[in-house]
């Protein structure tokens, strides 16, 4: 074995790595942290003709304003709510999914579930959107045709407030639940069957088998992803969110992102916006830490 | 409890009142979750009457495919597909080489600095810049309504980059890799000719994750392009089923070629809905038998 070598020497040895990593390195830098080195316009007055460096420090005053404006509590409503909505709905059905694809005996059964429900995921947001729109429609949407039959007045979901976040969830659930099931099944898929069969001689019942023997075994990895979600409480999707907006459901379905889209890109307010998008990821980051340190505490799992 | 002699444990009545509860759920689930795409599917090829009349509720009624005819002559909608398709191919391309060979130098923990490029890359999993600073970035190169900023952006995913590590660690036998060095084959050698090809399974979800991005993807089409004969398929999508324009102005008087038209409209949603996807579900069957190699390596954490 070779001993310890200077740093220089062991590079030299081994250039072709960083060679193969270049490009990465590089698309990053670009890419990822030269727009984090731009993100001190939050505290300037951006004037593209200046530049980032050369415009003028202004310290906190985008995020006072921002704070202090009449839309803040409403877009922390909204965002907040829909997130956590989202969450506390979509997180946990594609546990019970995978345990129950994962507890029927039939083989042809699970196969073609599992098939059907990660379908749905290989379906575009636009055309997701496009097709609650569809569904939704009052005129000749499938969704009040049944309404209708059942005696119904049609209702024009999409422009009512109250069923917008059901609206978001629900498509959501429907997009996502069978493709996010597979981590968790290959989670099941690593529990020992010997447990299994200890505990049924044992003369435990089926449902007590999952309780003590399957859950235990994917809770690591729902914590893992549990946390990981945590990180994204203010990130709530751009793309579906601003899909499915319109004018009358605007009042609930304005969320940070959209509006930094519209105030910031469409109507040119650099470093307000970009004020508002830190001020963004800050809490993201801040939430994804506390978290990762409380599971860290309490069960010994965590991301770093 | 009694214990059962046979070596096979029969199930108690309650275990098999629990199994038939779960057979059941599931089938609910498969049909409820079935029943949207198949709605589809028949409204597409339907007389567009009696879509709009809701006479349309599973089954096609009045073959028809009058939808797909009108799709295909829609220019902007060709030319979507067309864009998309090649943002799609070289996309891909480009992303799985790029993470690829980060992924194997990454893979290297005897790389010196191995730890400094790993937190400089995950870093940007939890941290960024934000649509703003980006966009400026992204201008000031002079990307902006350039087509090659739809393969440059997204060029590596870190998660993915993550993924494909754990499987070149713990899949590929570093024992070939030191085999293949004393043979005298240098880094570029062992990555092409050993590691390479025995990584096909993470390479085949790695191209289905990047494909689904390039062509489900609408963020940085309408964000950085501006002209139409660059837009991409789901710009027009949502032209078409969100913002709704029509499709085609109507110049006529005729009230009843109007209503026809906006019937028409209706079932063309449908046949474009169907167009759009299509694509996709037809890879996945092919990368499918290497979801379970895959995926379970690559797991969450690296």
């Amino acid at each position: 074995m070779t001993k310890r070598k200077s740093p220089l020497v062991r590079i030299k040895e081994s250039w072709r790595l960083y060679v193969l990593l270049l490009p990465a390195v590089l698309y990053l830098a670009i890419f990822h942290y030269a727009p984090i080195y731009g993100l001190q316009i939050a505290f300037k007055d951006f004037v593209p003709s200046l530049g980032i460096t050369g415009s003028k420090w202004v310290g906190l005053k985008h995020f006072k304003y921002f704070i202090s404006s009449p839309q803040f509590p409403i877009l922390m409503r909204n965002t907040l709510l829909l997130s956590v909505y989202s969450l506390i709905f979509t997180f946990p059905l594609p546990i019970i999914l995978a345990l129950m694809l994962n507890e029927t005996r039939s083989v042809v059964l699970k196969k073609t579930v599992q098939n059907i429900t990660y379908a749905p995921h290989f379906i575009s947001t636009v055309v997701l959107c496009g097709m609650v729109i569809i569904f939704l429609s009052p005129s000749s949407g499938v969704i009040n045709t049944f309404l209708k039959m059942l005696g119904h007045e049609p209702v024009d979901f999409m422009t009512k407030e109250q069923y917008w976040r059901s609206i978001y969830i629900i498509s959501g659930i429907w997009k996502n639940t069978g493709w996010s099931s597979i981590i968790y099944l290959a989670a099941l898929s690593g529990v020992d069957p010997q447990l299994y069969d200890a505990a049924h001689i044992d003369g435990a019942s089926r449902l007590q088998r999952i309780w003590h023997i399957n859950i235990p075994g994917i809770i690591p990895t729902a914590v893992l992803l549990f946390i990981m979600n945590c990180g994204q409480i203010m990130s709530v999707g751009f793309e579906k969110v601003y899909l499915l907006q319109n004018s009358l459901n605007l009042p609930v379905s304005e969320v940070i992102s959209t509006y930094v889209y519209k105030t910031g890109l469409l109507g040119a307010k650099f470093s307000y916006t970009s004020a508002i998008g830190l001020f963004n990821s800050v809490i993201n980051v801040t939430l994804l830490l506390i978290v990762n340190k409380i599971s860290s505490k309490v069960s010994d799992i965590m991301l770093f | 409890m009694k214990r059962n002699k046979k070596s096979q444990i029969k199930d108690s009545r309650n275990d098999r009142i629990f199994g038939f509860i779960v057979d059941f759920l599931l089938i609910i689930i498969g049909l409820v979750t079935l029943f949207p795409l198949i709605f589809v599917l028949s409204a597409s090829v339907s007389d567009p009457v009696m879509v709009n009349s809701g006479k349309v509720l599973l089954l096609p009624k009045g073959f028809n495919l009058d939808g797909y005819l009108a799709v295909f002559e829609n220019e902007w909608v060709l030319t979507g597909y067309r864009n998309s398709f090649i943002y799609t191919v070289v996309g891909t391309f480009l992303n799985v080489l790029v993470t690829f060979m980060a992924a194997y130098s990454l893979s290297r923990k005897d790389m010196y600095g191995h730890r400094l490029i790993t937190i400089y890359m995950v870093f940007t999993m939890w941290f960024g810049g934000g649509l703003i600073p980006t966009f400026i970035v992204v201008n000031k190169l002079g990307l902006v309504n350039r087509p090659v900023v739809m393969v440059i952006l997204g060029l590596i995913s870190i998660y993915n980059c993550i993924i494909c590590r754990s499987f070149i660690q713990t899949s590929i036998p570093y024992e070939l890799q030191e085999a293949a060095r004393i043979d005298g084959c240098n880094d570029f050698g062992i990555v092409w000719k050993i590691v390479f090809p025995l990584s096909k399974p993470v390479l085949a979800i790695l191209c289905l994750y990047y494909a689904l991005g390039h062509w489900n993807g609408y963020f940085n089409a309408l964000i950085y392009l501006d002209d139409r004969k660059y837009q991409t398929l789901q710009i027009f999508l949502r032209e078409i089923l969100i913002q709704n324009s029509r499709v085609k102005v109507d110049d006529s008087v005729d009230l009843e070629a109007m209503v026809r038209r906006a019937q028409m409209a209706q079932v063309m949603k449908y046949s474009l809905i169907v167009v759009a996807s299509v694509p996709m579900l037809i890879i996945y069957p092919f990368v499918q038998k290497f979801f379970v190699q895959g995926v379970m390596i690559g797991s969450i954490k690296g």
